[in-house]
């Protein structure tokens, strides 16, 4: 008898028997017991006991049906074949997210695409300085008029309604300022200066600087939103559509509101930090409050006064003008307005303050010290 | 002789809701049961209460008075472990989406997913696949964002998110507004064929009476703060309510009779 040439028997396929529940509670269950089999191996499975099945059940069965191949099933439900050709109809993978390529070129193009944008947006804010400026000139001339209902409105909001807040925190940024000044002057025994330090600190700088970021925090964001929901809701285009210029609208009383009432906020918050300031010296340095006001007015020059004052109206049409041109960029999403309101605010600090050191080397250039 | 099956038990119980917003009532004793496996279209005009039903059903909305039991289980607006499980047999298809925006397509169908179960990272992965094709949508928009979709697209990828957990009920809260004619037959015709696939309970509210006419077994009226009939569409069109006389027997709802008639003499 000749001996039979060696064959390959396929690998015997493994019985396996499903439990009565594949569903999608069930499913990590039931993924781990079709994994067990060594993978080679085919199945022969069992769903004879299987009274619920649904989609994700169905699924399981399906992937091991196909990547495991000679398996076979026996005992299924009408449903489960039903469900079984459904999911195997729709067996198509899909990406989950983006791909994201490799690290080093993903980091350079995130840096290529701010780079680029920081450009592009530098440009689009000096062309919306720009548009602004037109609108500006427009409503000059009377063509269309001002909207002063809108400015008055915006006066209320962004400055009546802010004076409790700025008063407060100028009020106790006076007491930190003098109850520091007596401190350290005190070692020369010139506690007295404290009125000096704090008259012309309050007056100079910090009165103005302080409420423009106090304001900057609360409408620039709220200038950023309101805008920014607008264009989502599509209000902006729809303004365009009836002959409206969402500049001379939205944006130009903002600004011309935030330029008006910034000096005035400035003042009394320069004020309300004398109070403070003028308050604890009384308390703690036993300077009565009419010899306060009387060294106020010789040692704080005229000068100091102007020099706040100046500033102010240009951070106040500069936070408007940062917080209106965020809203403008708010394009789609929900994500975007939370994105440009974060902007409007950083942004318009930002430019606050560099305006304000800018201003501090100008005055003392032209000899305004 | 088939054997008389015991009535089974309705998915949906609604007794004695009511509904107020301030001095405005707006149900006022409405009582509706959605049964097994139907497909229940409920229509009325607008601020009728179609979608404040829906948002009371579902626990989104605190009803002044009435009970409210989905699966014998007393609905409630409170984020409790009861009503959690509960809404983990159901999915909600919300009239604009709701995509969640930061999350690419295939992210949101496994959100809920990942947040109720412990599934496998491939698994998770192949679910949200094979969802996203059920709902008829090219394998690339899984990895799109919701902003970069169409309308059309947008709602069948909240309808794959709505079906993610594989459940029992739906509730579609006008499926087809803002979707053109060819749009919305195909819209009909997907949520009939998943409906008839995954055995699912559809709650269905809908201005669209070629929807109704498509896919609905029974259709609910509401009027007048409270249900004033359900019935099959051709039980409908023989009650002599005005209002129910001017809705189906307007022109709109001449012609889409007329189209479902069609529809069915070729058939």
């Amino acid at each position: 008898m000749a001996a039979r040439p060696p064959t390959i028997d396929p690998p015997a396929p493994v019985r396996l028997a499903l439990p009565a529940r594949l569903t999608i509670a069930d499913a990590p269950g039931v993924e781990t017991l079709l994994d067990e089999p060594a993978p080679e191996r085919p199945l022969l499975l069992d769903l004879s006991a299987v009274t619920q099945i649904d989609t994700v059940g169905a699924w399981l069965v399906h992937r091991s049906l196909r990547d495991r191949p000679g398996s076979d099933l026996v005992g299924a439900s009408p449903e489960a074949l039903r469900l079984l050709a459904e999911v195997s109809a729709a067996d198509r993978p899909c990406p989950i997210r983006p791909e994201p390529g490799p690290l080093l070129l993903v980091q350079l193009e995130h840096m290529g695409h701010a780079i680029i944008r920081a450009i592009h947006t530098l440009g689009e804010g000096l062309g919306f300085i720009g548009i602004v400026l037109l609108a500006a000139g427009r409503a000059l001339r009377g063509r269309p008029p001002l909207r002063w209902q809108a400015v008055t409105r915006q006066v209320e909001l962004a400055g009546v309604n802010a004076l409790g807040i700025v008063g407060l925190m100028s009020f106790l940024i006076g007491i930190v300022i003098a109850q520091q000044g007596a401190v350290q002057l005190e070692q020369f025994g010139a506690e007295a200066l404290t009125v000096n330090l704090v008259g012309r600190v309050t007056l100079r700088e910090l009165g103005i600087l302080l409420s423009a970021i106090m304001i900057a925090g609360r409408s620039a964001s709220a200038f950023a939103a309101q805008i920014g929901t607008m264009k989502l809701a599509e209000e902006v285009d729809a303004m365009r559509t009836i002959g409206l210029d969402p500049v001379d609208v939205l944006v130009l009383p903002r600004v011309v509101a935030l330029t008006l009432v910034m000096p005035l906020i400035g003042f009394y918050a320069s004020m309300c930090a004398l109070v403070g300031g003028g308050l604890l010296s009384w308390v703690v340095l036993d300077i009565p409050p009419a010899s306060f006001v009387q060294r106020l007015q010789s040692v704080v020059p005229m000068s100091d006064f102007w020099i706040g004052m100046a500033k102010a109206p240009f951070f106040g049409a500069t936070i408007a003008l940062t917080g209106c041109f965020q809203g403008m960029l708010v394009r789609n999403t929900a994500e975007s307005v939370g994105l440009h309101t974060t902007m409007a605010v950083v942004l318009s600090i930002f430019l606050v303050i560099v305006l304000d050191a800018f201003f501090a080397v100008f005055f003392t250039a032209i000899g305004f010290a | 002789m088939p054997e008389p099956r015991l009535p089974l038990p309705p998915v949906v119980e609604v007794r004695g809701l009511v509904n107020r917003f301030g001095d405005q009532l707006v149900h006022d004793g409405l009582d509706l049961d959605l049964l097994e496996g139907e497909i229940l279209g409920v229509v009325g005009g607008s601020g009728s209460g179609k979608s404040v039903l829906l948002r009371s059903i579902i626990g989104l909305q605190q009803p002044a008075a009435g009970s409210i039991r989905v699966f014998g289980q007393q609905v409630t607006t409170e984020s409790t472990p009861g009503q959690m499980a509960l809404s983990l047999r159901w999915g909600v298809l919300f009239q604009a989406g709701a995509l969640f925006s930061g999350l690419t397509v295939a992210e949101n169908v496994q959100a809920p997913l990942r947040e109720h179960l412990s599934l496998s990272e491939r698994l998770l992965d192949e679910i949200a696949a094979y969802k996203i094709a059920m709902v008829g949508l090219p394998p690339e928009a899984g990895a799109k964002y919701p902003a970069e979709l169409s309308g059309g697209m947008r709602k069948r990828a909240a309808l794959a998110r709505a079906l993610a957990l594989d459940p029992a009920l739906l509730f579609l809260d006008e499926p087809t507004a803002g979707l053109d004619p060819i749009g919305a037959a195909a819209f009909d015709a997907l949520i009939a064929t998943l409906a008839q696939t995954m055995r699912l309970t559809v709650f269905l509210v809908t201005h669209d009476l070629d929807t109704l006419y498509a896919i609905c077994d029974r259709v609910a009226v509401i009027a007048q703060r409270r249900v004033l009939a359900t019935g099959t569409i051709a039980d409908l069109s023989r009650l002599q309510d005005p209002w129910v006389r001017d809705y189906f027997d307007g022109p709109r709802g001449r012609a889409a009779a007329m189209g479902a008639a069609a529809l069915e003499a070729r058939a």
